[in-house]
C-alpha cells in the first residue's frame, strides 16, 4: 500500500518537473520559433509556430555578427586564458603545497583574499594603467584573465594536492629529474580531474564576460558577447534579426554543453562546494 | 621546496606577476585615487573625503544601492527556495532526473547579457501578446516602468541561477546516508518529518553556502541590467555595478566612480567575511 501511494507520487512529480523543465526551457523556443518568422510574422504573433517560414534572418545576422571572426576571436581569447591559467595555477599551486612554510602560507592566504575583490573595484585603474603601456589588446585581455582567474584555481589545485604523496616528488628528484621534469611528468598528470574542473570554470565565465572585453577590446577584434552588444543595439525592435542573431550566439555553448554536461555539472559542483 | 630555492619562486612568478599586475596594484591605487581629484591620466590634488562625502549626497548613487539591496534580498530568497526545491525534486528515484538536471542547469552556462536581450523579448513583446489575448493588463508595458524592470531583473537572475543553487544542494543532499532516510521511513516518517528532522539538518551548511554565495552574486550584477533594463527608465533600474560603471566611463568622473567602487568593495567584502565567519563558526561547533 504504502509502496504504491509513494510510486504515484513520485511519479506525479515527474510529471511536475517535466512540465516545469518545459516552462523552463520555453525562453529558449520563443527565441527560436521566432527568429524564424519575417518582421510581419512576428507583429501577427510571437506564441505559435511561424506560418511563413524564413531561414533569411539567420543568414543576415550571421554576416552582421560576422560570426566567424567573432567566434574565432572567443576561442582563441578563451583558449590561450585558459592555457595559461591551467599551467600557471598549477605550478603555483604545487609549490605552496609543497612549501609548508609560514611565507608560503602566507602567500596562498593573499591569493584567496583577493577573491574578495569584486571586479569593478579594480576595473577603473586596471584599464588606466594597461592603457598607459598600450596594452588595451587581446594579449593584454588575456594576461588580465590569468590575474583574475588564478586565485580560485591555485586554491582547487591546492586542494587537490593534498592528496597527492610527496613520496612521489621525492622518487623522482632521486631519480634525477629537476623540479620542473617532476612537476610537469609526475604532478601534473596526476592533477588532470581538477584541471578539467579549473578548464571548465574559467570557460564559463571567459567566454561569456561582456564588461572586460568592453573596455578592453576594439570592435574588430569583439568576442561574441561583445558583438552582439553592438549587433543589438543597431536592430532594437527589428526582433526577427536580433533574435536570430541570438540564437546564433548560443549554438556554440549548446554543442559543447550536449559533449561534456557530465564534465560540466561535475565542475560546478566541485568548484562551487569547495 | 624552501623559501630560498629558485625554483620555488620560478613556479610563483607569473601568477605573482598576474595577481599583482592585475588586482594588487589597481586596487591600492584605486583606493589612493579615490582621494583625489584623478581624472584618468593626472591626479593634481588631494581632495581628503571629498568623493566619499559627495557619494553619499547623490541621489542616483543611494537609489542604486537601495535598488540593489532590495534586488538581492528578494532574488536570494527566491534562488534559495528554487534551487532547494528543484534540488529535492531530480534527486529522488526518477529515470528523468538527469534530464531535468541538464535544463535547469542550461541557463547558466549563457551569458547573462545574452540571456537579458532574450527576456527583453519575452517581457516586451511575449507579454505583451497574451495580456492582448487574455486581457490581463498587468502583462503589458513590462519594462518601462520601475517596478516591472525590478520584478523582470527578479526573474531573469532566479531563472538563469537556480540551476546553480540546484548544484550546490544536491552535492550535499547526495551526502546523506541513504540508510538514514530508509529508517526514518520505516520509523513511519511522512515526507515532510523526514524532511525536517533528517534532510534539512544535514543538508544545512548548503543554506550558508547557497545564501552568502547568492547574495554576493546578486550585488555584483551587470550584464543582466545592461541588457534588460539598461537602468531605466530614468534611472531607477540601475545597480550599482552599472553605476560605478558608468560614472566611469560615461561621465569620465574617474576618481568619484572609484571612490564608489571603493564602497562596493567593501559591502561585497563584508558580506563575504561574515560568510567566511559563520563557516568557521559552524566547524568549530561541529
Amino acid at each position: 500500500m504504502q509502496k504504491d501511494r509513494e510510486k504515484r507520487n513520485t511519479r506525479l512529480l515527474e510529471i511536475f518537473g517535466l512540465l516545469l523543465a518545459l516552462l523552463w526551457l520555453s525562453p529558449f523556443y520563443l527565441m527560436i520559433v521566432n527568429a524564424f518568422k519575417t518582421k510581419r510574422g512576428i507583429f501577427e504573433g510571437v506564441l505559435g509556430i511561424p506560418v511563413e517560414f524564413t531561414f533569411e534572418n539567420f543568414v543576415n545576422a550571421f554576416a552582421e555578427l560576422e560570426f566567424l571572426k567573432s567566434l574565432f576571436n572567443s576561442v582563441l581569447i578563451t583558449g590561450l586564458s585558459i592555457l595559461i591559467i591551467i599551467l600557471f595555477s598549477s605550478m603555483a599551486g604545487y609549490a605552496l603545497a609543497r612549501n609548508k612554510s609560514k611565507l608560503s602560507g602566507i602567500i596562498f592566504f593573499v591569493f584567496v583574499a583577493a577573491m574578495l575583490i569584486p571586479f569593478q573595484s579594480v576595473m577603473i585603474p586596471l584599464v588606466a594603467i594597461f592603457g598607459q603601456v598600450d596594452m588595451l589588446n587581446a594579449a593584454g585581455l588575456i594576461f588580465m584573465y590569468l590575474g583574475f582567474g588564478c586565485s580560485l584555481s591555485i586554491f582547487l589545485y591546492h586542494g587537490a594536492m593534498t592528496g597527492i604523496s610527496k613520496s612521489l616528488d621525492e622518487a623522482a628528484i632521486i631519480d634525477g629529474a629537476n623540479r620542473f621534469q617532476t612537476f610537469w611528468y609526475i604532478i601534473f598528470p596526476l592533477l588532470k580531474p581538477i584541471s578539467v574542473t579549473v578548464a571548465i570554470l574559467n570557460t564559463i565565465w571567459i567566454w561569456n564576460d561582456y564588461l572586460l572585453p568592453s573596455l578592453v577590446l576594439s570592435e574588430a577584434n569583439a568576442t561574441i558577447p561583445l558583438k552582439m552588444f553592438y549587433f543589438f543595439g543597431q536592430y532594437t525592435k527589428q526582433w526577427h534579426l536580433a533574435l536570430a542573431g541570438l540564437t546564433i550566439a548560443i549554438i556554440p555553448v549548446i554543442i559543447g554543453y550536449f559533449f561534456a554536461q557530465k564534465q560540466i555539472i561535475d565542475g560546478v559542483s566541485e568548484g562551487a562546494v569547495k | 621546496m624552501r623559501n630560498r630555492s629558485l625554483s620555488f619562486w620560478l613556479f610563483l612568478t607569473p601568477v605573482i606577476l598576474g595577481l599583482g599586475i592585475v588586482v594588487v596594484i589597481p586596487f591600492v591605487y584605486g583606493l589612493i585615487y579615490s582621494f583625489t581629484d584623478w581624472n584618468g591620466l593626472t591626479a593634481n590634488n588631494f581632495v581628503g573625503l571629498e568623493n566619499y562625502i559627495k557619494l553619499f549626497q547623490e541621489d542616483e548613487f543611494m537609489n542604486s544601492i537601495w535598488f540593489t539591496i532590495k534586488f538581492a534580498v528578494i532574488t536570494v530568497l527566491l534562488l534559495n527556495i528554487f534551487g532547494l526545491g528543484l534540488a529535492l525534486l531530480v534527486t529522488r528515484n526518477m529515470k528523468t532526473n538527469n534530464l531535468m538536471r541538464t535544463v535547469f542547469f542550461m541557463p547558466n552556462l549563457i551569458g547573462g547579457l545574452i540571456l537579458g536581450f532574450i527576456w527583453q523579448f519575452i517581457f516586451i513583446s511575449v507579454f505583451g501578446d497574451i495580456s492582448g489575448i487574455t486581457g490581463i493588463e498587468g502583462l503589458s508595458g513590462w519594462l518601462s516602468t520601475t517596478n516591472t524592470g525590478f520584478w523582470g531583473l527578479v526573474i531573469l537572475t532566479s531563472w538563469q541561477m537556480a540551476g546553480y543553487i540546484m548544484i550546490i544542494y544536491i552535492a550535499y543532499l547526495e551526502n546523506v546516508p541513504k540508510e538514514l532516510i530508509e529508517a526514518s521511513k520505516i520509523d513511519g516518517a511522512n515526507a515532510v518529518q523526514r524532511f525536517k528532522n533528517v534532510i534539512f539538518p544535514l543538508v544545512a551548511p548548503a543554506f550558508t553556502v547557497s545564501m552568502f554565495l547568492t547574495l554576493s552574486m546578486s550585488f555584483k550584477i551587470y550584464d543582466q541590467n545592461l541588457s534588460l533594463t539598461n537602468g531605466g527608465p530614468f534611472n531607477s533600474t540601475q545597480m550599482v555595478a552599472m553605476e560605478i560603471v558608468r560614472t566611469a566611463f560615461s561621465d569620465r568622473e574617474m576618481a568619484y566612480a572609484q571612490a564608489k567602487a571603493v564602497i562596493f568593495f567593501l559591502i561585497v567584502a563584508v558580506i563575504s567575511l561574515t560568510q567566511v565567519y559563520y563557516n568557521k563558526k559552524r566547524e568549530v561547533d561541529v
